[in-house]
């Protein structure tokens, strides 16, 4: 009797195993890979499919509702020189025909806006098959406000929570009377501008700003007249959020001429800039982001040091992939679906431990996650270490960044003026 | 404004518009030489900065090796480009020989990311060169860019002397215009030829050696630099050395001095009232405000936004008003 019992279960795991499928989900990252902003676009691809690998393939799937699901990402080149929304939403729809059910995208924020603007189109003619957009990077305060919609979730912290952080160091440095500032001209570069100029306003009404200068993205060859007017104005700040080339061609002018004031960024870290900066950025630039913080966890350790074994000359640049990816991969187990307006309902107002030390609260009103921020310094002393020792630099440089200050949960209770739809 | 910033910032322009130049040079006599115009130039720029950085930087020589035996690599590979692929692909016609150097351009760029990494490669100034040469009030100016200028400059005279003063330059003078005569007369073309591209690709890799520190090393540079070279050598007209020195040097200093200026519609704006003495709320307002209304676009319009379109729109005009560019001679 126990023999025949056992042999029923036998069969009866044997039909379940045969029944469990496996499910292949596939993830489309649309960002630049040509032309000058190609690295950061290559850099997050890399993230995104180590981060693939580490939470869900590697472990041989994860369980959804009885489904073995495993992620497969592929990259589309979103640029034709620069990022541009066209191409972009039209690999979009290339990604779509081939059977993608998530869009991965983050670098500008006027892809990324014209890409949620694509996605709620596109779901609301195909309502039974939707398609999430997760935004690990573009970080104009529109997308989670006015121009909000359902189907986009953004992992970094906007423009604004970001400038809040910055804007209450710089408040309390009594030796700052003048900021200059200095950014690239479209949604996000205006963005950074009116934050600073309007929280400065209120926290440091005695701050004047000497300059204001928005530069086309991507085209600017010099930056040392721009370097050489912050040194005319005799700011005691520099407040930029320019990236990728522009970050680069902005750092090496302002070093050489020597400013020798605080120069406090959104990106200048990793893909070369790092390295690039070296000694002489040491005390100058600092950067506000997410990230590991003061004291990174063992596991976060652990991820790095593998993702360096396996990547050893590239970088974890943007570590809110780790979240995005994460989150995504729990709100799948969570909803015992992959559908995507399933997923889009278990996501909103998820709690999730990050391995960066940090709790992510992904807001339901806007879609907009909350997070740890974190002003980094460049720095070559007292980095904290992964856990085979090597510290936690860029470039393999030996700088890298340092966080000085933490705002925990940063703008938590921000105000939004989003207006969901919800299907 | 005082005289020290006007003056630094007229040297730097000196010094852009003359690293245009000896980009522009190669390419502008490849032009009137072969009829093509090498859509890969400037990739042979962007291969100078990678070499030099090669043999300065991660072999650990020094740049003052580099700078004269990178050229030589870069003027070699450029003949055999000439000699193994343009010439034999001449045959097929001027169509040809466009897709040939296009095609190059994006084998050179891929060839360059495959090799070196797409990233921004750490590529800096010698350390000789790292202070500056003189102070103008709180204004100073990098005795590296004093070096790009005394480069350039003798590279120009140089090239003068060659092409006025010499055998070898008469003749290439005379391949110029009338190819089919040099030859009856018994000089080698297709090999006058193949030595001006590799001239001309030489300079180019120079100029990316001595510019390339002060931007960003990258595979983008090449595509960054491109368009300007091509309004240069469409400006100063095709085929005309003298043409693109005067073009470069147009372009060089007034990019620069947009790009150091602080005029905007609004600026004007605030000038012209205060001086008529008229009080106006609206500029009161902070930027961000400002940069909302509806007219916000034009009334924030900077000289950092013409000076970028200035270029194209120089070309634009000149192609209107005088085809064969400033001191181009050819009608066509």
């Amino acid at each position: 009797m126990k023999k025949i019992l056992m042999a029923a279960a036998a069969a009866v795991f044997a039909v379940s195993g045969a029944a469990s499928a496996e499910t292949t989900v596939k993830l489309a990252f649309i960002d630049a890979l040509s032309g000058p902003f190609a690295l950061t676009g290559e850099r997050g691809l890399q993230n995104f499919k180590f981060a693939a690998d580490y939470f869900v393939n590697n472990q041989g799937g994860i369980d959804v509702g009885g489904e073995n699901v495993k992620f497969e990402i592929v990259g589309y080149d979103g640029a034709e020189g620069f990022p541009s929304p066209k191409k972009s939403t039209l690999q979009a729809e290339k990604a779509l025909g081939a059977g993608a059910t998530y869009i991965l995208q983050g670098n500008s924020s006027g892809v990324a806006t014209a890409m949620s603007d694509f996605v709620a189109k596109h779901n609301r003619r195909n309502s039974d098959n939707p398609v999430v957009f997760i935004n690990y990077a573009a970080v104009v305060p529109a997308l989670t406000n006015e121009l909000c919609n359902f189907w986009h979730f953004r992992f970094d912290a906007h423009a604004d929570i970001k400038m809040e952080a910055l804007t209450d160091v710089i408040a309390a440095n009594e030796s700052v009377k003048t900021v200059y500032l200095i950014g690239q001209d479209y949604s996000f570069g205006q963005a950074v501008a009116a934050g600073a100029e309007r929280m400065l306003a209120a926290k440091r009404p005695d701050i004047e700003i000497v300059g204001n200068e928005l530069h086309p993205i991507g085209q600017v060859q010099d930056f040392t007249p721009y370097a050489r007017n912050v040194k005319a104005s005799g700011a005691d700040a520099l407040i930029t959020g320019n990236w990728g080339g522009d970050m680069v061609g902005l750092g090496k002018a302002v070093l050489e001429a020597d400013l020798g004031i605080p120069v406090y960024t959104y990106y200048a870290a990793a893909d070369g800039i790092t390295g690039l900066f070296g000694e002489a950025g040491v005390g100058i630039i600092s950067q506000v982001t997410e990230g590991w913080g003061p004291n990174p966890t063992e596991e976060f350790q652990a991820y790095h040091a593998a993702y360096k074994a396996e990547l050893p000359d590239s970088d974890i640049n943007q570590p809110r992939i780790i979240n995005a990816v994460g989150m995504l991969a729990q709100a799948m187990q969570d909803a015992g679906s992959t559908n995507p307006k399933d997923v889009a309902y278990a996501l909103e107002n998820m709690e999730y431990e990050s391995m960066l030390g940090t709790k992510v609260f992904m807001r339901g009103d806007d879609h907009q996650a909350f997070q740890n921020v974190y002003i980094m310094t460049h720095t070559n002393e007292g980095l904290p270490t992964n856990s085979e020792g090597a510290p936690l630099d860029f470039d393999n440089s030996g700088y890298g960044p340092l966080a000085t200050s933490t705002v925990e949960m940063a703008s938590m209770g921000i105000e939004t003026t989003c207006e969901m739809e919800r299907p | 404004m005082d005289w020290g910033f006007i003056t630094v910032t007229l040297l730097d322009g000196l010094a852009r518009g003359l690293y245009y130049f000896l980009v522009s040079a190669g390419l502008t006599l490849i032009f009137s030489m072969m009829g093509v115009l090498n859509f890969a130039h400037a990739s042979f720029f962007m291969l100078g900065g990678y070499f030099a950085y090669i043999i300065a930087q991660e072999w650990g020589l020094s740049f003052w090796i580099a700078l004269p035996v990178v050229p030589l690599i870069i003027g070699a590979l450029g003949m055999v480009v000439e000699r193994y692929g343009l010439r034999h692909v001449h045959k097929f016609g001027h169509v040809a020989e466009l897709i040939f150097t296009f095609g190059l351009a994006f084998l050179i760029q891929e060839f360059v990311k495959l090799v070196f990494g797409s990233d921004t490669k750490p590529y800096v100034k010698p350390e000789l060169l790292t202070g500056s040469l003189f102070t103008i009030g709180d204004q100073s100016f990098g005795s590296y860019r004093a070096f790009m200028i005394l480069v350039s400059i003798s590279i120009f005279i140089g090239l003068y002397l060659l092409l006025t003063r010499t055998r070898v330059g008469i003749i290439i003078q005379a391949a110029l215009t009338h190819p089919n005569t040099v030859s009856n007369l018994g000089h080698n073309v297709p090999l006058i030829f193949m030595s001006v591209f590799g001239v001309g690709t030489a300079l180019a890799a120079l100029a990316g050696i001595i510019a390339l520190p002060t931007d960003a090393l990258q595979p983008g540079a090449a595509a960054r630099l491109g368009p300007i070279i091509f309004v240069i050598i469409v400006v100063g007209g095709l085929g005309s050395l003298n043409g693109a020195l005067v073009a470069s040097m147009i372009i060089g200093i007034l990019t620069t001095i947009f790009d150091a200026s602080q005029l905007s519609v609004i600026n004007v704006m605030e000038a012209v009232t205060n001086m008529l003495g008229i009080e106006w709320s609206l500029l009161e307002r902070p930027t961000y405000e400002l940069r909302r209304l509806m007219v916000g676009d034009l009334i924030m319009m900077s000289t950092k936004q013409v000076g970028a379109l200035f270029p194209y729109l120089l070309m634009v005009l000149i192609l209107i008003f005088r085809p064969q560019g400033l001191l181009g001679k050819r009608e066509s």
